[in-house]
């Protein structure tokens, strides 16, 4: 009996163990740990530590959700951007404050690009012969995206490559921003494998994804390292991948629309007038 | 019944070739070094001997062309606009010239470089003539720059339209240019390095070296160039896009395809036939968007492979010359080697080929219209380039199965779909992953309508507003 007050009191006294989280990878939806079993730390968090089977399964996770991805109405993508934009504005408080504004703004700007990029950058072109004929931007497919560090950058660089309908395998080492950010897209009905992203080092997974045959876009904002960027841009020509090479932008400049249309194709389409 | 026709043929008295060319430097003809023999290959004549312009040639080239820069983007686009027009004037009123010496350099038929390539070498210069102006409404900033010297290397089976395609745009948006042409084709470009002269452009905007592929790397890798602007093989487009890994350089890519051609069973059969001729026989074949696999409903498999076949016997093989050619010679003796290797493969992986019974010249580099049945996705021939007049034939039941099939590729120029079901076109376009399609016609170009493939086919566009964003600072 004078045991179990002891204890009564011991626990009263001292503060609740809180339950720690740890950071996992975010591929098709889900939050698997990564394959290798490997975890690093990331500011006193543990986090896994993606490998190159991480990135294999993150690309086939990106390549089976591009076609309904592609295929949904542009303003169903848009509704989705803006519902991310609407997860993040209630969870702010997880988030860098100094970003965290600037981060929701960005997810509404580029969400309203959605129904009108075809308008912007396609066209109907006057021919010389009796043919009617337009020319419509269409998604480039599966990108792999090397994030910067800060979290404005993250969605700065990710939002514009999904909203015109690309998928995604994104690199960061920032993994609590990066997998917070992954459950807020995780409850926007933003559908699984849309958005991939592997916490770890950029210069051990990202050549495994910019010699992917399956990639068709590289994105190397973040890639810190010139050795490692130009080796990355080199590997990427092998298969003619789009690339974006590095640069370091002030997130807070209007975007413009670069970034979306660096990942577009063109496809015009051509048919005989005739009665 | 069997119609006979007399030769037609065009006069080539309208060109005057030389012995021999140099490069065209700052304005000016310079010797370059001794290099090779261009022929005719209809007959293998020797038509001139041309240069090839060896690392420090091509830095002459360059610099020309850097020096001409500051003072050609200053002049403004109101004035540069009237040097185009000049130029696309000038081509119309030589275009008989410049298509007898296309054909005679070539072996493209007549038909073909009169009514189809200089027509369309005139229409890109005067339309992008209009956008030299006009470029701050174009949709890149109020006031695009743009990017320098712009290398450009170009294939052999387009010579003088690619040139267009290359040159037009650069010079509307500002910049200064050295063009290669292809080795076994260089003689159109040359001939529009007078007209430069003829047109009073100033030195250095336009610089052409002539010279085979270390030529066009010396241009590519050279450090003072903004701008890469290639058309030929994705093998060689794969080389470029790893040479100018952590550079500034700005690329675009046209590269190989092949594309698939899909006819259903509600298309009209005789309009679609007549589009799988175009599509695989146009220009022998030489085309990167050819419609080299042939998908056809199984449905109507036997009738459209038995109106084929009837159309078949009637192209004529032979002197690109005669007006009344429909497909010409092969363009080189190396070429031509591929596409018998490539067709001796699918006779060797089980696939059935079929020609037309015609004759063929004894001299030159002939290949006869060729069609192969049976063929499966896994067959050589369905998945490599052939680049001659080859077509392969399968067959698909849905819709569904045509798309996946047509897709099965890693290029992604172009595609073809035959159908009288509008939505069927519009549905089935949506999906198709390629550059461009032709919906109910085939091989069509214009200058307004914007050109380039999906995937390994390349990237960056040609044609259009949008061809206007290779040639500038647009982020």
């Amino acid at each position: 009996m004078a045991a179990r007050v002891a204890a009564t009191v011991w626990r009263r006294t001292l503060p609740r163990v809180n339950v720690r989280k740890t950071y996992k990878l975010f591929i098709g939806g889900a939050f698997p740990r990564s394959e290798s079993g490997r975890t690093f730390d990331v500011n006193g968090h543990n986090a896994a530590l993606a490998s190159r089977k991480d990135a294999r399964d993150a690309v086939k996770a990106a390549r089976s959700a591009f076609g309904k991805w592609s295929g949904a109405t542009a303003y169903n993508r848009g509704q989705i951007l803006y519902r991310a934009a609407e997860m993040l504005e209630g969870r702010r408080s997880e988030f860098p404050a100094e970003e965290v504004d600037e981060a929701v703004d960005r997810l509404v700007w580029y969400a309203g690009w959605a129904d009108k990029l075809a308008q912007v950058m396609g066209s109907a072109n006057p021919v010389a012969a009796p043919y009617f004929n337009i020319s419509s931007p269409e998604p480039t497919g599966v990108v792999a995206v090397v994030a910067p560090r800060s979290f404005l950058g993250l969605v700065s660089v990710v939002a514009p490559v999904i909203v015109t309908g690309n998928t995604c395998v994104v690199v960061t080492g920032a993994a609590v921003e990066a997998i917070t950010f992954a459950e807020v897209l995780a409850t926007s009905d933003l559908p699984g494998g849309v958005v991939n992203i592997l916490t770890g080092h950029a210069g051990e997974v990202a050549p495994w994804l910019a010699s992917h045959d399956d990639v068709n876009g590289l994105d190397l904002t973040g890639v810190e390292d010139a050795g490692l960027a130009v080796e990355l841009e080199r590997q990427a020509g092998e298969t003619l991948k789009r690339v974006l090479r590095p640069s370091d932008p002030k997130w807070t400049d209007d975007p413009g629309t670069g970034r979306m249309t660096v990942f577009l194709e063109i496809k015009t389409v051509w048919h005989p007038k005739g009665v | 019944m069997a119609f006979e026709y007399a030769p037609a043929p065009e006069s080539r008295s309208i060109v005057n070739i030389k012995p021999s060319y140099g490069l065209f430097i700052n304005g000016a003809f310079v010797d370059g070094p001794s290099g090779f023999k261009t022929v005719n290959p209809a007959t293998e004549e020797v038509l001139a001997e041309v240069a090839e312009a060896s690392k420090a040639d091509v830095d002459k080239a360059v610099k020309a062309a850097r020096a001409a820069y500051p003072r050609w983007t200053r002049i403004g686009g109101k004035e540069r606009a009237k040097y185009l027009f000049r130029l696309a004037r000038i081509i119309q009123e030589r275009s008989r010239e410049l298509a007898v010496l296309e054909s005679l350099d070539n072996g493209k038929p007549i038909r073909e470089s009169r009514d189809v390539d200089v027509p369309l070498v005139a229409a890109h210069f005067f339309y992008y003539a209009g956008w030299a102006d006009k470029l701050g409404y174009a949709g890149f900033g109020p006031n695009p720059r743009p990017l320098g010297v712009a290398a450009q290397v170009i294939p052999w089976n387009f010579p003088l339209l690619m040139l267009a395609w290359k040159i037009a745009p650069a010079l509307a948006c500002g910049n200064t240019v050295v063009l290669k042409p292809a080795e076994t084709t260089p003689l159109t470009a040359l001939l529009f390095a007078e007209i430069c002269q003829q047109a009073d452009l100033p030195a250095g905007v336009v610089n052409i070296v002539t010279g085979a592929g270390p030529t066009g790397a010396a241009l590519v890798e050279h450090p003072d160039v903004d701008k890469v602007a290639f058309t030929g093989s994705t093998e060689v487009g794969r080389i470029i896009a790893k040479a100018v890994a952590g550079t500034r350089k700005k690329v675009t890519l046209e590269l190989g395809g092949k594309a698939a051609n899909i006819i259903f069973d509600d298309a009209a059969l005789d309009q679609a036939v007549e589009g799988i001729v175009n599509g695989i026989f146009f220009n022998q074949g030489h085309v990167c968007c050819a419609g080299s696999r042939l998908l056809v409903q199984e449905s109507v498999y036997d009738e459209v492979l038995a109106k084929l076949k009837r159309r078949m016997a009637t192209l004529r093989v032979g002197d690109p010359l005669d007006k009344n050619t429909d497909i010409g010679a092969i363009n080189s003796a190396e070429q031509l080697i591929r596409i018998k290797n490539l067709s001796q493969v699918g006779e060797q992986e089980g696939a059935e080929a079929w020609s037309p019974p015609c004759d063929l010249p004894r001299h030159g580099f002939w290949f006869r219209p060729t069609i192969f049945t049976g063929v499966s996705q896994a067959h050589r021939i369905a998945r490599e380039e052939i680049f001659g007049p080859v077509l392969s034939i399968l067959t698909f039941r849905t819709p569904a199965e045509a798309v996946e099939k047509a897709n099965n590729t890693p290029y992604g120029l172009s595609a073809g779909v035959w159908t009288e079901k509008g939505s069927r076109i519009l549905a089935i376009a949506d999906q198709l992953r390629a550059g461009v399609v032709w919906a109910n016609t085939f091989n069509k170009f214009d200058p307004t309508a914007p050109f380039g493939g999906y995937k390994e086919s390349g990237y960056g566009r040609e044609g259009g507003r949008h061809g206007l964003e290779a040639y500038l600072a647009t982020r």
